[in-house]
């Protein structure tokens, strides 16, 4: 089925059915979303208001039987940082949008009145129907409720309370294939639905195709790739630890940034690892391994039970384990996974939350180290949206304005996440100089800088720190365009087989012949089109910068602080 | 020449390099010990290793850890 674009009016109610332009045919995920905002949206417009746009889009190899292809790509301007945002999350709506031949989604406008509405989408169109039900409930009750009414094989994109309430930390929940819950989780794009008043979208299945231009070239191409994924040691670590075997690492490094910034090892991080977590999993007969999309072969994700052995979370990431754990100072699992389950209902970052619940503590609110008290004010505050419950909701900056507190870890309002820049150099030109605010995923530099993957950088150097992030940036721009999951990247980085089958399998799919330069250059544009909306919308260097504390604190255990020049950080953008 | 010291270090290990050995442990090993000796008498495939540091700062197998220090080894992983 030939692909085509889906536009909603939120403000007319009305839904179409258009044929993709010309030049977004070549386009897909984070390189689409970003496109179509660039090309659509005022970059000064209030990002809550009428003029912003909300833009879903699977990735070119979403659909397709390709390994780690299930990632779905979600941009609009962001509430929380102002700047262009896409962020994208695992489950079945990628794969599901993509069979129906939608190659986006963009959702416009907002209508009057307080009614909301949930979306039903299948191949003929979309259907916009008053939702009164799901008014104000939570993620896990929406997914019930929407199984109840169509089947459990019908995708969901879904909003919490804290997107309704148009929380600038509000995430986008998508449903997995045991109905668990992933999040495109950061930038508050939860908010940006919210605005437009649409609880939930719904997809129903299809078994109609995608179709492949060359199915043997494209079998073939596959195998390679997936053999890739497959024989990666890392891979099979992420299987057994999750993300999570990151705790123990970053901790030695003296990068794990605790009591909200203020050293780089947290005397607990053996009770939140990897490891501790893999052992309770076992033991209580949870699952180390799951895949939040089929086709996955890496299943980094896990079903983790509480002590009586029944369903406590899944997709429990290193950094929403550190965030609430060494960054708040907890050092119990259960309390975190209880935290991350109530964020996961209340549909709200996990990182921007905890990382507000440590400036917080600093701010006198709660004693460092009180979980019971995170997940209070996460149930009696955050998800009834009290005035409190907004504060913290609106992340880690405005905690810090509301406070009085100037030890605030954001760049661009949005909070830095589980890697400490001080003491990786090359993180902290990804948080200062990424399109998007603080972000870890934007350019993984943890890869080179401490786990040794495509090479090695000293951490604590100058050296190298600004190609490193530039190069990364740019791959990922172009992964995040695939529908590709970004752990094919420590593959990709290392074994030589991986990249070229992946450019093999685009190649395949559309019958064209891209080369490893095009795909560079894929990346590069997508920097070049968020860089300039960003531009637009008032940006310039001076913006990327880490924050005051970070130049003057020194970080223990190695003493070092952020001292990179500002001359150095705006040569990132020299390409 | 005088006689050198043996030398004392905390070893760390981490992931399944834990199975059946231990999370941490003080050793003691002959004056001149690389980590790569370390990583060979706990019967770990060097290969297998992704990353080592001494006193928390990466170091290449080669290196002569000090009495008193702390090393780490780490297989391949990742995360993120």
């Amino acid at each position: 089925m030939a692909d085509k674009i889906y536009r909603v009016d939120m403000s007319s109610l009305n839904a179409s059915i258009e044929p993709v332009p010309e030049s977004w045919m070549g386009l897909g995920g984070r390189g689409l979303t970003s496109t179509i905002v660039a090309e659509e949206v005022e970059p000064t417009c209030h990002p809550l208001g009428k003029k912003n746009k909300l833009v879903i889009a699977p990735g070119l190899l979403s659909g397709t039987v390709a390994a780690n292809s299930g990632r779905l790509s979600i941009g609009a301007k962001s509430p929380l940082t102002g700047t262009i945002k896409e962020a994208n999350a695992g489950g079945t709506a990628a794969q599901m949008l993509a069979r129906l031949g939608c190659k986006a989604l963009i959702i416009e406008g907002m209508p009057e009145g307080d009614a909301w509405y949930t979306l039903y989408m299948d191949k003929y169109g979309i259907t916009i129907a008053e939702e009164k039900e799901l008014v104000g409930k939570g993620n896990y009750s929406v997914v019930a409720t929407i199984e109840g009414r169509t089947s459990a094989k019908h995708g969901l994109i879904t909003i919490g309370p804290a997107g309704e309430m148009k929380m600038l930390a509000a995430n986008i929940s998508i449903k997995d294939p045991d109905s668990h819950l992933r999040s495109n989780g950061r930038g508050g794009l939860g908010a940006v639905m919210g605005s437009k008043r649409i609880k939930c979208i719904v997809i129903s299945p299809t078994n109609d195709k995608v179709e492949i231009a060359c199915p043997e070239k494209f079998k073939e191409a596959n195998r390679t790739f997936t053999k890739a994924l497959v024989d990666n040691p890392i891979s099979q670590a992420l299987g057994t630890y999750g993300t999570d075997v990151l705790v123990n690492i970053i901790n030695e490094a003296g990068a794990l940034p605790t009591r909200n910034f203020t050293a780089g090892q947290f005397d607990g991080h053996e009770e939140i690892s990897g490891e501790t977590m893999h052992d309770l999993i076992v033991e209580r007969d949870g699952k180390p391994k799951h895949n939040c999309h089929k086709g996955c072969v890496i299943q980094c994700s896990q079903i983790f039970n509480d002590e009586k052995k029944q369903y406590k979370t899944s997709g429990f990431e290193y950094e929403s384990i550190w965030a609430m754990g060494a960054d708040c100072c907890v050092d119990n699992l259960d309390c975190i996974a209880e935290a991350d389950h109530l964020m996961d209902d209340i549909g709200i970052d996990t990182i921007e939350t905890s990382v507000a619940m440590g400036v917080a503590m600093e701010g006198g609110l709660l004693e460092f180290g009180d979980g019971e008290g995170i997940c209070r004010i996460l149930r009696e505050e955050v998800a009834k949206g009290t005035p409190l419950g907004r504060i913290i909701g609106c992340g880690a900056a405005s905690v810090g304005r509301a406070f009085g507190v100037t030890r605030v870890p954001v760049v661009k309002n949005q909070a830095i996440p589980a890697y400490d820049p001080r003491a990786v150099k090359g993180i902290g030109i990804t948080y200062a100089t990424s399109t998007q605010g603080a972000d870890h995923t934007m350019g993984y530099t943890i890869a080179t800088n401490i786990l040794g993957v495509g090479g090695s950088v000293d951490p604590l150097s100058h050296e190298g720190q600004v190609e490193l992030s530039r190069n990364l940036q740019i791959a990922t721009a172009a992964i995040d365009s695939t529908g590709m999951c970004l752990f094919i990247a420590f593959a990709a980085l290392d074994d030589e087989n991986c990249l070229p089958a992946l450019i093999d399998m685009i190649n395949a799919r559309f019958g064209i012949n891209l080369t490893a330069d095009d795909v560079t250059n894929l990346g590069i544009n997508i920097l070049k089109t968020e860089r300039a909306f960003n531009e637009a919308a008032g940006f310039t260097s001076k913006h990327d910068r880490l924050p005051e504390f970070f130049y003057e604190e020194p970080l223990p255990p190695h003493n070092v602080v952020w001292d990179i020049p500002d001359e150095e950080l705006d040569s990132f953008w020299n390409f | 020449m005088p006689k050198q010291e043996p030398i004392t270090v905390t070893v760390k290990l981490f992931a399944f390099f834990r199975e059946n050995r231990f999370k941490a442990k003080e050793l003691s090993f002959p004056a001149g010990t690389t980590v790569r000796d370390i990583i060979l008498d706990q019967a770990i495939d060097p290969a297998e290793v992704g990353v080592t540091m001494i006193n928390s700062r990466h170091c290449d197998l080669e290196k002569k850890p000090e009495s008193g220090d702390q090393v780490a080894i780490f297989p391949v992983i990742g995360g993120g």
